[in-house]
């Protein structure tokens, strides 16, 4: 714990959130801020995401579902359960990760592609589920009534109250990642991803490591979600499940360099804003998944570490300092 | 003499095919025990059977006292029952060091990365790849693979380490440092069970030799005596070199 | 004849259309261990291809099959070049990872031209009808041009040199280039065919039903489940599996809400590949 004090990064990480924090606060930025908080979940998601596709070499193609479970429970139990919004969205939290660990006990037996297969077909269960599941307001949804915000100071106070929530979170996020890089279960989790029988020969329990970081990799993105769903007043399973941010968060991950912690950050980072330009282009909107899936291929081919990897060979010693 | 390994009665099937046949044998404490047997035998897949890679379909096999007829390699790695492969797997993205520190961490003493390291280092200085322990795995040459192979499974500090043909694949100069190593090893302490074609070297460093052959054990007996062992012979006159090398270490 | 049964005949014939697709697939996966994940575009591609041609040449929209898999067998070039070339002897990440790329692209460029609204190929033939119940000509024809492709397949395989070096390739790579067998040129004909037959089968299905370009995720979906179903290798074995899938179908599908099926066939797909990793008649799945 304390050698994490000694990595630049940890304090990179902080700085990161600080100045996340800060910079729409300066002029009360309200734009500014709408804007850092797509990118602060982006940042959530990948660097979750990392867990298992960087760090253990599982492919989870339904990552989003987490983000969308979590959104359905924190907003659930805080509109109409009246449960404020921390234990809520922490709450969401627990849930989704033991949903993935039941999930995942089945799953996990699945090697490679077959598993990434299955986890299509776990946000394609739970989707399905919701959009029956009349308590949570079947394909319709649910909203939030005005109320709820109250006890947070009203809508206004409520919106900076949860950016700064999101900003813990993605600081929370990032700092995980490094410290299971920087662990014995972190190694553990390399060794699976290198070869996964010459580490059960080794002494790693890969099924219980296995379950254990696909429940970890829940958690967080479980959260984000909660807040998320909360803040802007409604969700549907339609925009609770969006398969296109899950494969997305594929997308950002390997551009920025998969398997290191920085690189999910970079990647959610440039991307994100990559998207918004896209997305609000009026020629280029149609091709945005073309884009994205081009931008894929790009650079699994010509550079599979990613912008970090690259880095990484243009300075070698910048892999203490930024990993 | 106490047995370290005590396998009874093993048997695995697949399909059509009986690998390994109500196989018996046993282990002592300090030795080096010799598999040898003409391809197809059972070897790997009786070595495969011992560390849990496999489930044997009968017969138990116990190791330093205990039972562990069916329990998982990653268990079975933390009693003292370290293994290599015939075909190496290093785990190619990481460094050597970061190799061995698996080893380390994940073995019988479950030590923290702290200590992994300190023994890695320790196990690279034996096995001769300290000047390699930052490079990735990927870039050694095979003799170097080899040697990462045993640094591993000797990180894992085991009573008990299984060879698969550790010397396949080496030059003559790289066959004798491993004979060297190997001996090394087992007088460290650590008892050692081998599978080898090389013969030279296998009957050299054996104390004792079981032989395989189409799964079943047809000999257990120190080198001299399997050397002039008839049904040894025989199940490897499709193999006129090696009967050459046989008949002339009698 | 009861409804029931009327309904599992209906799943037959349009099983064996999952058969054909599966196939694809089945081909790929089997001679290169790569897991295609542009099938369900390719699929799409397919269905608006029938639809292209149909409208400008308005013959038998089932002789159209024929410059269909033709231009499937081209654009499985392209792709082969594109993205499976160089994940061959990768990891098995890198192989979907690239694949998904060009599903991504292919489905970004097809929502651009088709947006997401559904088309139609208005071609018909007779039905014919047993007691009270009229089977659908269009189901019936598809059937029949699944199976022909199918024998086709398993002809060339079986009975010429270009099909016996894909077969020498898919069991023994090294050896087969022992032989003198150029084993990229191999695996990129292979690949080909598997995107032409996938091809087909969405020409073949935008006859039966409403497609958009987003419908290609659910015949993959199902070809999976038929992969996994037959085990590797063995054409007919998938259209088998196929047949199956569709008879399983139409005897559940009086029952329950067509939004329920696909999560049943992703049960099938887990529980497959978790009991019978061998799949129930073909070779052991990668």
């Amino acid at each position: 714990m304390i050698t994490m004090l000694r990595r630049p990064l940890f304090w990179l990480i902080l700085l990161l959130a600080a100045v996340f924090a800060w910079l729409p606060l300066r002029g009360n930025n309200v734009a500014l801020r709408e804007d850092l908080i797509l990118v602060a979940v982006a940042i959530v998601l990948t660097s979750n995401l990392n867990l298992m596709i960087g760090y253990t070499g599982y492919v989870n193609f339904g990552h989003i579902v987490f983000y969308g479970l979590g959104g359905y429970v924190g907003l659930y139990l805080a509109t109409v359960r009246g449960w404020p919004l921390i234990p809520a969205a922490l709450t969401a939290g627990v849930a989704v990760s033991l949903l993935a660990l039941l999930f995942g006990l089945g799953i996990l037996r699945l090697r490679g592609a077959y598993f990434a297969l299955a986890t299509i077909g776990v946000l394609v269960a739970v989707q399905a589920f919701v959009a029956n599941f009349e308590p949570w307001g079947r394909s319709t949804g649910m909203y939030v009534a005005f109320e709820s915000y109250a006890p947070m100071g009203g809508p206004r106070h409520a919106l900076w109250t949860t950016y700064f929530l999101v900003i813990a979170v993605m600081a929370l996020s990032l700092l995980l990642s490094l410290g299971i890089k920087a662990s014995k279960f972190g190694l553990g989790l390399f060794a699976i991803r290198e070869d996964e029988d010459a580490a059960i020969v080794l002494g790693v329990n890969a099924t219980v490591y296995k379950a254990i970081i696909y429940s970890v990799s829940a958690f967080l993105p479980a959260v984000a979600g909660a807040l998320m769903f909360f803040k802007n007043g409604m969700i549907d399973p339609s925009i609770a499940f969006e398969y296109m941010l899950s494969l997305e968060g594929i997308v950002m991950l390997m551009l920025g360099g998969s398997g290191t912690v920085a690189g999910a950050a970079l990647g959610a980072g440039l991307y994100e804003r990559l998207r918004s330009y896209l997305l609000t282009s009026p020629r280029l909107s149609d091709f945005h998944l073309v884009i994205a899936g081009g931008l894929l291929l790009l650079v699994i081919r010509l550079a599979p570490g990613g912008l970090i990897g690259w880095l990484y060979r243009l300075v070698p010693r910048s892999r203490e300092v930024v990993e | 003499m106490t047995d370290i390994l005590e396998v009874r009665a093993v048997s695995k099937r697949f399909g059509g095919l009986q690998a390994v046949g109500d196989v018996s044998f046993s282990l002592h404490e300090g030795e080096i025990l010799g598999l040898i047997g003409p391809n197809g035998a059972g070897k790997t897949t009786l070595f495969n059977l011992v560390n849990g890679v496999y489930k044997a379909d009968s017969g138990t096999i116990s190791f330093a006292g205990g039972d562990i007829t069916g329990r998982p390699p990653n268990e079975v790695v933390r009693l003292g029952l370290a293994r290599t492969h015939q075909i190496v797997r290093p785990l190619q993205g990481m460094s050597v060091l970061e190799n061995v520190i698996v080893g380390a961490c994940f073995g019988r003493e479950n030590q923290s990365m702290h200590n992994a390291r300190a023994t890695a280092l320790e196990v690279l200085e034996r096995v001769g790849l300290t000047k390699r322990a930052q490079t990735p795995a990927r870039t050694l040459t095979l003799a170097g693979k080899k040697r990462l192979e045993v640094a591993r499974a000797l990180a894992a500090r085991p009573k008990l380490l299984l060879l698969d043909e550790v010397l396949a694949g080496l030059n003559p100069t790289e066959i004798v440092q491993m004979i060297d190593l190997v001996r090394a090893i087992r007088d460290s302490g650590v008892s050692v069970f081998m599978i080898e074609h090389v013969m030279q070297a296998i009957m050299n460093l054996s104390d004792r030799i079981v032989v395989l052959n189409l799964g079943h054990k047809i000999a257990e007996a120190p080198p001299s005596e399997v050397v002039k062992n008839t049904d040894v012979v025989e199940a490897y006159l499709g193999f006129p070199d090696i009967v050459d090398k046989l008949r002339g270490l009698q | 004849m009861s409804g029931i049964l009327a309904s599992m005949i209906d799943g037959l014939l349009i099983g064996s259309v999952y058969g054909l697709a599966a196939m694809g697939l089945s081909l790929i996966w089997g001679v290169m261990d790569v897991i295609n994940l542009t099938h369900g575009s390719m699929i799409a591609l397919g269905m608006f291809g029938m639809y292209l041609l149909f409208s400008a040449i308005a013959v038998n929209a089932y002789a159209l099959l024929i410059p269909i898999i033709a231009g499937g067998f081209v654009l499985g070039i392209v792709v082969y070049w594109l993205a499976v070339n160089w994940v061959v002897d990768r990891s098995q990440l890198m192989s979907l990872l690239s694949t998904f790329a060009v599903n991504m692209m292919v489905i970004g460029i097809g929502t651009a031209i088709w947006s997401t609204s559904p088309y139609n190929v208005n071609f018909s033939l007779p039905g014919i009808t047993v007691g009270e119940y009229t089977f659908t000509g269009n189901h019936i024809a598809a059937a029949i041009s699944a199976v022909l492709i199918a024998l086709l397949l398993e002809l060339f395989l079986y009975r010429t040199r270009a099909g016996k070096a894909i077969r020498a390739v898919s069991d023994n790579r090294e050896a087969a280039e022992l032989m003198g067998i150029s084993s990229t040129r191999v695996l990129m004909v292979a690949f080909a065919i598997g995107i032409a037959l996938a091809a087909s089968s969405g020409a073949l299905v935008s006859t039966l039903f409403p497609f958009t370009i987003l419908s290609g995720a659910g015949y993959q979906l199902k070809s999976f489940v038929v992969t996994v179903l037959a085990g590797l290798g063995k054409p007919l074995g998938a259209l088998a599996a196929g047949v199956l899938l569709g008879l399983l179908e139409g005897a559940v599908s009086p029952f329950i809400a067509v939004s329920w099926i696909p999560l049943i066939e992703f049960g099938l797909f887990v529980i497959v590949l978790i009991f019978f990793p061998r799949g129930i008649f073909g070779r052991a799945s990668a």
